[in-house]
């Protein structure tokens, strides 16, 4: 069941020179749920994504954490609220073995000086709790396959224990084992109570792990839905423009049109 | 990167090629294959004429490194961003010329003017760091706009006489004449490189045993040693044999030893490297992308200033700028050669030592063969080509999808 109200976007509008990238788009998410985001190629998520995530402040518009109005104009505002983001692509350094991307940015250190055991019995532990098994923590990431770079990627955000994930197409290179390897863990994470929004292009991703699905077309809101109990034409006759729905969020217990 | 995950048992020798192949695969050359062709090209020029390891001409040589090396470790931290920096000859030349002017034309203190030069270093890589950092411009246009401007300045500067003549007992031009005759003390730095080594590698080991963690054997960390210990007292008997160990090679192997701490050890050297790994994933991870950019043109215009004052101190002149794209070009094929890709994200600061070794070798080797230049040109050029062509190559293997 969600919990309270963790994050809230209200009204938020972005611009690209002459394109309207966002347009007065809300957005709510609970802990422990998972909302899907959708849209077609263009609709927005991708900006969307970078709004709260501080890399692409928006123009206009409001974010609440927790109830309280909040600025993230960098990426460390988001951090240090309790977002975690999970890039598509180019999220990890090549050159970098896993434990020196996992701790990228937040590295423990003694005296000054990279504390690298520490850290990487650290890694080993994230690892091994979420049962993600990869062969050498010490070999670059540039030699990992595409669901184990995912994986690292993954733990990585969880290093910091946030609040709030933000996955960007997760299972998009992924094969068909990976992929429900990482919508386990997605599973699991909605049980230790975190909020998780996913951005996906995959009706089937969606259906197995998102409670609420948020549509966005062309820069706007095209409606919210229960997973549970909406058809999945519904969503994707919303997704490519079929039909129009009211932008209001939904209230607790109350499906989408 | 660093102390890699190893199977605790394996033979030490099996171990150790392990290694090698491994970072072969995974786009890290290596010193290996540099020491051993280091070792050949001194074993050829010792045959073709028995001066060449003579203590007295390896003494000059580990001196005359130290100038065009200093600029080389500036090169490896903007190359490991994946940058160039084309301005190092020119500020070297630059920083020179400052410091004549002011100590021996205006009459400041010999330690003023010097870290005065070595400031403006500092401030001229900031400045490009700057433009290049904020404004976007490709450090590669910045630091050649920075060579044609600094060259023209050191001109300006020069202007009247052409020539200045530095004190040639003062304090510049002790740091490559000076020598500690006194054999302990090369004897006891060789002997304190190896311990501070072996007492490092150790201490990672008990605690990643006492984590639970894969570690080195012990007989490995001990081959290491030795290795490092051979070649140390092999050098400071060397260079015994003549007037003891150089200040200058002091001063570069300290400097050395510390970037490469520095880099490797620390939360900003991490931030380098992470730059040259993924500009886009470090940003995201919260580094301070301009910063660290700046900071690392600010590195290598520092090292430019102090390497140009070195080789002005070994001929206790300072003179128009004539080579000082040749100063340039040796240093950049002595970080590429030592290791240091060309892409980014790959290369140590000993690399530049190693590197620089190679290419004083052979201009050493061939100046005693009295080959001519224009021959050894066309030689410093085929090893450089070599080098990059191994450094792609090492890109491209079929384990390292990354760069492609």
């Amino acid at each position: 069941m969600p919990g309270p109200l963790l994050l809230a976007l209200r009204g938020v509008s972005k611009r690209f020179g002459a394109v309207q990238a966002l347009a007065d788009v809300d957005l709510e998410i609970h802990t422990g749920e998972v909302v899907a985001l959708l849209g077609d190629n263009g609709a927005g998520k991708s900006t969307l994504v970078k709004v709260i995530a501080g890399v692409g402040p928006a123009d206009q518009g409001v974010i609440e954490w927790q109830g309280h109005t909040v600025q993230v104009r960098r990426p460390h505002d988001a951090q240090s609220l309790g977002i975690a983001t999970v890039y598509q692509d180019l999220a990890l350094c090549e050159n970098l073995d896993v434990v020196g991307n996992v701790f990228l940015g937040r590295e423990v250190r003694r005296l000054g000086i990279l504390d690298e055991v520490e850290m990487e019995r650290r890694t080993r532990d994230l690892l091994k709790s979420l049962s993600i098994r990869i062969p050498d923590v010490r070999v670059p990431v540039a030699t990992l396959s595409g669901g184990q770079r995912q994986t690292v990627a993954i733990s990585r955000s969880l290093l910091g224990e946030p609040r709030m994930l933000l996955l960007d197409e997760p299972t998009a290179s992924l094969g068909v084992e990976q992929t429900a390897h990482v919508l386990d863990l997605v599973d699991r994470l909605r049980d230790h109570g975190l909020g998780v929004l996913l951005i996906s292009h995959n009706m089937g991703d969606v259906k197995a792990v998102a409670d609420q699905a948020a549509v966005l077309r062309l820069g706007h809101n095209n409606g919210f839905f229960d997973v549970m109990t909406t058809s999945q034409e519904q969503i994707i006759s919303s997704i490519t423009g079929a039909t129009s729905h009211a932008r209001r969020p939904p209230r607790p217990g109350e499906a989408g049109l | 990167m660093t102390g890699r995950a190893l199977v605790p048992g394996r033979r030490h020798v099996k171990g150790v090629l392990d290694d090698i192949r491994r970072r072969l695969s995974e786009g890290e050359r290596g010193a290996l294959p540099v020491a051993l062709g280091l070792i050949v090209l001194w074993a050829v020029f010792e045959i073709l004429n028995d001066n060449f390891l003579s203590p007295r001409n390896l003494s000059n040589l580990s001196v005359d490194i130290v100038g065009t090396g200093l600029i080389a470790v500036g090169i490896v931290f903007v190359l490991l961003i994946g940058e160039i920096d084309l301005s190092v000859g020119s500020v070297g030349g630059l920083a020179a010329a400052v410091f004549a002017v002011l100590n021996v034309n205006q009459g400041l203190p010999e330690w003023l003017a010097l870290v005065m030069a070595v400031l403006l270093g500092s401030l001229i890589g900031a400045l490009h760091g700057f433009f290049f950092a904020r404004f976007g411009v490709p450090a590669v246009v910045v630091t050649l706009a920075g060579l044609l401007a600094w060259n023209g300045l050191t001109l300006y500067l020069l202007g009247q006489s052409g020539t200045i003549n530095l004190d040639s007992d003062g304090l510049v031009a002790k740091l490559t004449s000076y020598y500690f005759n006194d054999i302990a003390v090369a004897y006891s730095l060789a002997a304190l490189g190896p311990a501070v080594f072996f007492l490092a590698a150790y201490r990672d080991r008990r605690r990643r045993k006492a984590a639970a963690m894969p570690y080195r054997p012990l007989h490995e960390i001990v081959v290491r040693t030795a290795a490092i210990a051979v070649v140390a007292f092999a050098a400071a008997y060397v260079l015994n044999q003549f007037q003891g160990l150089p200040l200058a090679l002091l001063i570069f192997v300290v400097l050395v030893a510390a970037l490469d701490l520095l880099l490797r050890r620390t939360p900003y050297g991490r931030t380098v490297y992470a730059l040259g790994g993924g500009v886009e994933a470090a940003r995201r991870a919260g580094v301070r992308v301009t910063w660290v950019r700046i900071s690392v043109l600010m590195v290598s215009g520092t090292m430019a200033a102090l390497g140009g004052l070195f080789l002005a101190s070994r001929i206790t002149s300072v003179s128009q700028p004539s080579g000082t794209s040749i100063l340039l070009l040796n240093a950049l094929a002595a970080a590429v050669i030592g290791g240091t890709s060309l892409f980014g994200g790959h290369g140590r600061t000993w690399s530049a030592l190693l590197g620089i070794l190679v290419i004083q070798s052979l201009s050493s080797g061939m100046a005693l063969l009295s080959v001519e230049s224009a021959l050894q040109f066309m030689i410093t050029g085929g090893v450089l080509l070599a080098a990059v062509v191994l450094d792609s190559l090492a890109r491209r293997s079929p384990n390292s999808r990354g760069r492609t």
